[in-house]
Protein backbone atom coordinates (compact mmCIF):
# COMPACT_ATOMS: atom_id res chain seq x y z
CA UNK A 1 0.00 0.00 0.00
CA UNK A 2 2.17 2.84 -1.24
CA UNK A 3 -0.05 5.58 0.19
CA UNK A 4 -0.71 4.06 3.57
CA UNK A 5 0.64 6.09 6.49
CA UNK A 6 0.17 5.55 10.23
CA UNK A 7 -0.93 8.38 12.51
CA UNK A 8 2.60 8.55 13.83
CA UNK A 9 3.97 9.10 10.34
CA UNK A 10 1.25 11.64 9.61
CA UNK A 11 2.09 13.55 12.80
CA UNK A 12 5.67 13.93 11.57
CA UNK A 13 4.49 15.01 8.11
CA UNK A 14 2.12 17.66 9.47
CA UNK A 15 4.99 19.09 11.53
CA UNK A 16 7.47 18.89 8.64
CA UNK A 17 5.07 20.76 6.38
CA UNK A 18 5.56 23.89 8.50
CA UNK A 19 9.15 24.11 7.29
CA UNK A 20 9.37 22.41 3.92
CA UNK A 21 7.28 21.39 0.98
CA UNK A 22 6.47 17.69 1.10
CA UNK A 23 7.12 15.45 -1.91
CA UNK A 24 3.95 14.80 -3.91
CA UNK A 25 3.72 11.19 -2.75
CA UNK A 26 3.62 12.32 0.89
CA UNK A 27 1.07 15.01 0.09
CA UNK A 28 -1.24 12.46 -1.49
CA UNK A 29 -0.77 10.01 1.38
CA UNK A 30 -1.46 12.81 3.86
CA UNK A 31 -4.71 13.90 2.26
CA UNK A 32 -5.97 10.31 1.98
CA UNK A 33 -5.16 9.68 5.64
CA UNK A 34 -6.92 12.89 6.72
CA UNK A 35 -10.13 11.76 5.05
CA UNK A 36 -10.11 8.41 6.82
CA UNK A 37 -8.83 9.34 10.27
CA UNK A 38 -10.53 11.26 13.07
CA UNK A 39 -7.56 11.89 15.30
CA UNK A 40 -5.11 13.33 12.77
CA UNK A 41 -7.31 16.24 11.62
CA UNK A 42 -7.48 17.26 15.30
CA UNK A 43 -3.70 17.27 15.43
CA UNK A 44 -3.59 19.29 12.22
CA UNK A 45 -5.97 21.89 13.72
CA UNK A 46 -3.66 22.28 16.70
CA UNK A 47 -0.71 22.92 14.39
CA UNK A 48 -2.73 25.49 12.42
CA UNK A 49 -3.71 27.23 15.66
CA UNK A 50 -0.03 27.39 16.60
CA UNK A 51 0.81 28.80 13.17
CA UNK A 52 -1.86 31.52 13.42
CA UNK A 53 -0.95 32.40 16.97
CA UNK A 54 2.75 32.67 16.07
CA UNK A 55 1.89 35.02 13.23
CA UNK A 56 -0.03 37.32 15.56
CA UNK A 57 2.72 37.15 18.12
CA UNK A 58 5.52 38.11 15.73
CA UNK A 59 3.49 41.00 14.36
CA UNK A 60 3.70 42.49 17.83
CA UNK A 61 0.03 42.08 18.44
CA UNK A 62 1.10 41.42 21.97
CA UNK A 63 -1.68 40.78 24.47
CA UNK A 64 -1.94 44.49 25.25
CA UNK A 65 -2.78 45.24 21.67
CA UNK A 66 -4.61 42.07 20.73
CA UNK A 67 -7.45 42.66 23.14
CA UNK A 68 -7.57 46.44 23.33
CA UNK A 69 -11.17 46.64 24.50
CA UNK A 70 -10.44 44.98 27.80
CA UNK A 71 -7.81 47.53 28.64
CA UNK A 72 -9.60 50.67 27.66
CA UNK A 73 -10.17 52.42 30.94
CA UNK A 74 -13.18 54.72 31.13
CA UNK A 75 -11.99 58.32 31.27
CA UNK B 1 7.59 69.75 30.45
CA UNK B 2 4.08 69.72 31.84
CA UNK B 3 2.76 66.44 33.18
CA UNK B 4 0.21 66.16 30.37
CA UNK B 5 2.63 66.56 27.46
CA UNK B 6 3.52 63.48 25.44
CA UNK B 7 6.77 61.74 26.42
CA UNK B 8 9.75 62.69 24.24
CA UNK B 9 11.02 60.44 21.47
CA UNK B 10 13.98 59.51 23.68
CA UNK B 11 11.75 58.73 26.64
CA UNK B 12 9.47 56.55 24.54
CA UNK B 13 12.45 54.54 23.36
CA UNK B 14 13.77 54.13 26.88
CA UNK B 15 10.31 53.00 27.98
CA UNK B 16 10.39 50.17 25.44
CA UNK B 17 13.76 48.90 26.65
CA UNK B 18 12.33 46.06 28.73
CA UNK B 19 9.97 45.02 25.97
CA UNK B 20 12.89 44.75 23.53
CA UNK B 21 15.00 42.91 26.07
CA UNK B 22 12.29 40.31 26.55
CA UNK B 23 12.36 39.41 22.85
CA UNK B 24 16.16 39.56 22.63
CA UNK B 25 16.50 37.15 25.54
CA UNK B 26 13.89 34.82 24.16
CA UNK B 27 15.71 34.67 20.83
CA UNK B 28 19.34 34.72 21.97
CA UNK B 29 19.13 32.73 25.24
CA UNK B 30 22.15 34.63 26.46
CA UNK B 31 21.80 37.62 28.72
CA UNK B 32 24.98 39.42 27.63
CA UNK B 33 24.15 39.05 23.93
CA UNK B 34 20.61 40.24 24.56
CA UNK B 35 21.86 43.35 26.39
CA UNK B 36 24.23 44.06 23.48
CA UNK B 37 21.51 43.69 20.87
CA UNK B 38 19.13 45.99 22.75
CA UNK B 39 21.79 48.63 23.49
CA UNK B 40 22.79 48.72 19.84
CA UNK B 41 19.15 49.00 18.84
CA UNK B 42 18.52 51.91 21.19
CA UNK B 43 21.70 53.70 20.07
CA UNK B 44 20.83 53.22 16.40
CA UNK B 45 17.32 54.55 17.00
CA UNK B 46 18.52 57.58 18.94
CA UNK B 47 21.10 58.36 16.27
CA UNK B 48 18.53 58.41 13.48
CA UNK B 49 15.26 59.79 14.78
CA UNK B 50 14.53 61.08 11.28
CA UNK B 51 14.37 57.47 10.04
CA UNK B 52 11.25 57.05 12.14
CA UNK B 53 8.59 59.07 10.39
CA UNK B 54 5.56 57.96 12.33
CA UNK B 55 4.93 55.61 9.44
CA UNK B 56 4.70 52.76 11.83
CA UNK B 57 4.36 52.22 15.50
CA UNK B 58 7.53 53.08 17.36
CA UNK B 59 7.44 49.57 18.82
CA UNK B 60 7.48 47.80 15.46
CA UNK B 61 10.15 50.14 14.12
CA UNK B 62 12.40 49.27 17.07
CA UNK B 63 11.66 45.57 16.83
CA UNK B 64 12.63 45.76 13.15
CA UNK B 65 16.02 47.25 14.09
CA UNK B 66 16.41 44.72 16.90
CA UNK B 67 15.89 41.81 14.51
CA UNK B 68 18.78 43.01 12.34
CA UNK B 69 21.04 43.36 15.37
CA UNK B 70 20.03 39.88 16.51
CA UNK B 71 20.83 38.34 13.13
CA UNK B 72 24.27 39.97 13.26
CA UNK B 73 24.89 38.51 16.71
CA UNK B 74 23.66 35.06 15.73
CA UNK B 75 26.01 35.07 12.73
CA UNK B 76 28.87 36.27 14.87
CA UNK B 77 28.35 33.47 17.38
CA UNK B 78 27.33 30.91 14.75
CA UNK B 79 28.88 27.80 16.21
CA UNK B 80 27.80 28.48 19.77
CA UNK B 81 24.29 29.27 18.63
CA UNK B 82 23.64 25.91 17.02
CA UNK B 83 25.73 23.68 19.26
CA UNK B 84 24.81 24.60 22.82
CA UNK B 85 25.50 21.65 25.09
CA UNK B 86 22.43 19.48 24.70
CA UNK B 87 21.05 17.43 27.54
CA UNK B 88 19.83 13.91 26.82
CA UNK B 89 16.35 15.29 27.07
CA UNK B 90 16.98 17.72 24.19
CA UNK B 91 17.90 14.81 21.99
CA UNK B 92 14.75 12.84 22.55
CA UNK B 93 12.17 12.92 19.81
CA UNK B 94 8.98 14.37 21.34
CA UNK B 95 7.09 12.16 18.91
CA UNK B 96 7.84 9.40 21.41
CA UNK B 97 5.84 11.26 24.08
CA UNK B 98 2.65 10.81 22.12
CA UNK B 99 0.88 7.53 22.83
CA UNK B 100 0.35 5.47 19.71
CA UNK B 101 -1.02 1.98 19.44
CA UNK B 102 1.13 -0.82 18.07
CA UNK B 103 -0.24 -0.17 14.59
CA UNK B 104 0.82 3.49 14.75
CA UNK B 105 -2.63 5.00 15.41
CA UNK B 106 -3.29 7.52 18.16
CA UNK B 107 -4.22 5.88 21.46
CA UNK B 108 -6.16 9.02 22.32
CA UNK B 109 -7.08 11.74 19.85
CA UNK B 110 -5.36 15.11 20.27
CA UNK B 111 -7.48 17.58 22.25
CA UNK B 112 -9.72 20.11 20.59
CA UNK B 113 -8.16 23.46 21.53
CA UNK B 114 -10.91 25.49 19.92
CA UNK B 115 -9.74 28.66 18.17
CA UNK B 116 -8.08 30.49 21.04
CA UNK B 117 -6.07 32.67 18.64
CA UNK B 118 -9.28 34.11 17.25
CA UNK B 119 -11.33 34.78 20.33
CA UNK B 120 -11.13 36.59 23.63
CA UNK B 121 -8.98 33.94 25.22
CA UNK B 122 -6.26 35.15 22.86
CA UNK B 123 -4.46 37.01 25.65
CA UNK B 124 -4.16 33.87 27.78
CA UNK B 125 -3.17 31.64 24.89
CA UNK B 126 -0.42 34.01 23.74
CA UNK B 127 0.99 34.20 27.27
CA UNK B 128 1.11 30.40 27.53
CA UNK B 129 2.65 30.10 24.07
CA UNK B 130 5.35 32.59 24.98
CA UNK B 131 6.10 30.77 28.23
CA UNK B 132 6.24 27.44 26.37
CA UNK B 133 8.59 28.93 23.75
CA UNK B 134 10.81 30.14 26.55
CA UNK B 135 10.99 26.61 27.93
CA UNK B 136 12.40 25.12 24.73
CA UNK B 137 16.01 23.90 25.01
CA UNK B 138 18.39 26.73 23.99
CA UNK B 139 19.42 25.57 20.53
CA UNK B 140 15.92 24.46 19.56
CA UNK B 141 14.49 27.71 20.86
CA UNK B 142 16.91 29.86 18.91
CA UNK B 143 16.40 28.00 15.66
CA UNK B 144 12.63 27.94 16.10
CA UNK B 145 12.50 31.70 16.70
CA UNK B 146 14.82 32.41 13.80
CA UNK B 147 12.13 30.77 11.68
CA UNK B 148 9.04 32.08 13.42
CA UNK B 149 10.00 35.43 14.85
CA UNK B 150 12.89 36.72 12.72
CA UNK B 151 11.19 35.01 9.74
CA UNK B 152 14.31 33.63 8.10
CA UNK B 153 14.02 30.89 5.51
CA UNK B 154 15.52 27.46 6.08
CA UNK B 155 18.19 28.31 3.47
CA UNK B 156 19.13 31.54 5.26
CA UNK B 157 19.40 29.88 8.67
CA UNK B 158 21.53 27.05 7.26
CA UNK B 159 23.83 29.55 5.56
CA UNK B 160 24.11 31.85 8.59
CA UNK B 161 24.86 29.04 11.04
CA UNK B 162 26.53 26.58 8.73
CA UNK B 163 23.95 23.85 9.34
CA UNK B 164 22.69 21.19 6.97
CA UNK B 165 18.97 21.33 6.16
CA UNK B 166 18.55 17.82 7.62
CA UNK B 167 20.06 18.95 10.89
CA UNK B 168 17.86 22.05 11.00
CA UNK B 169 14.70 20.07 10.18
CA UNK B 170 15.37 17.69 13.06
CA UNK B 171 15.72 20.59 15.50
CA UNK B 172 12.62 22.35 14.21
CA UNK B 173 10.61 19.11 14.35
CA UNK B 174 11.57 18.68 18.01
CA UNK B 175 10.89 22.32 18.85
CA UNK B 176 7.43 22.31 17.23
CA UNK B 177 6.40 19.04 18.88
CA UNK B 178 7.68 20.21 22.26
CA UNK B 179 5.77 23.44 21.94
CA UNK B 180 2.64 21.52 21.03
CA UNK B 181 3.04 19.17 23.99
CA UNK B 182 3.50 22.15 26.33
CA UNK B 183 0.39 23.85 24.93
CA UNK B 184 -1.64 20.64 25.15
CA UNK B 185 -0.68 20.37 28.80
CA UNK B 186 -1.07 24.01 29.79
CA UNK B 187 -3.81 25.21 27.52
CA UNK B 188 -6.15 22.30 27.30
CA UNK B 189 -5.77 21.39 30.95
CA UNK B 190 -6.73 24.94 31.88
CA UNK B 191 -10.39 25.48 32.61
CA UNK B 192 -11.91 27.71 29.96
CA UNK B 193 -12.68 31.06 31.50
CA UNK B 194 -15.10 33.48 29.89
Amino acid sequence: MPFHRTCKEVTALVIAREDRQLPWRERVALSIHMKLCEACPAFERQVITMRNAMRQWRNYEDPDLAVPDQRKAPN
Amino acid sequence: MTPTSAPSFEQQIVDLHDYLLKFARLQLRNHAWAEDAVSETVLAALAKPQAFEQRSQLKSWLVGILKHKIIDLLRQHGREVSTSPASDDDNTDPLEWIAYQADGHFTEAPADWGNPEQDLRNHQFMAIMEACTNKLPATQGRLFLMREWVELSVEEICKDLNLTPTNLYVQLHRARLRLRACLELNWFAKPVSP
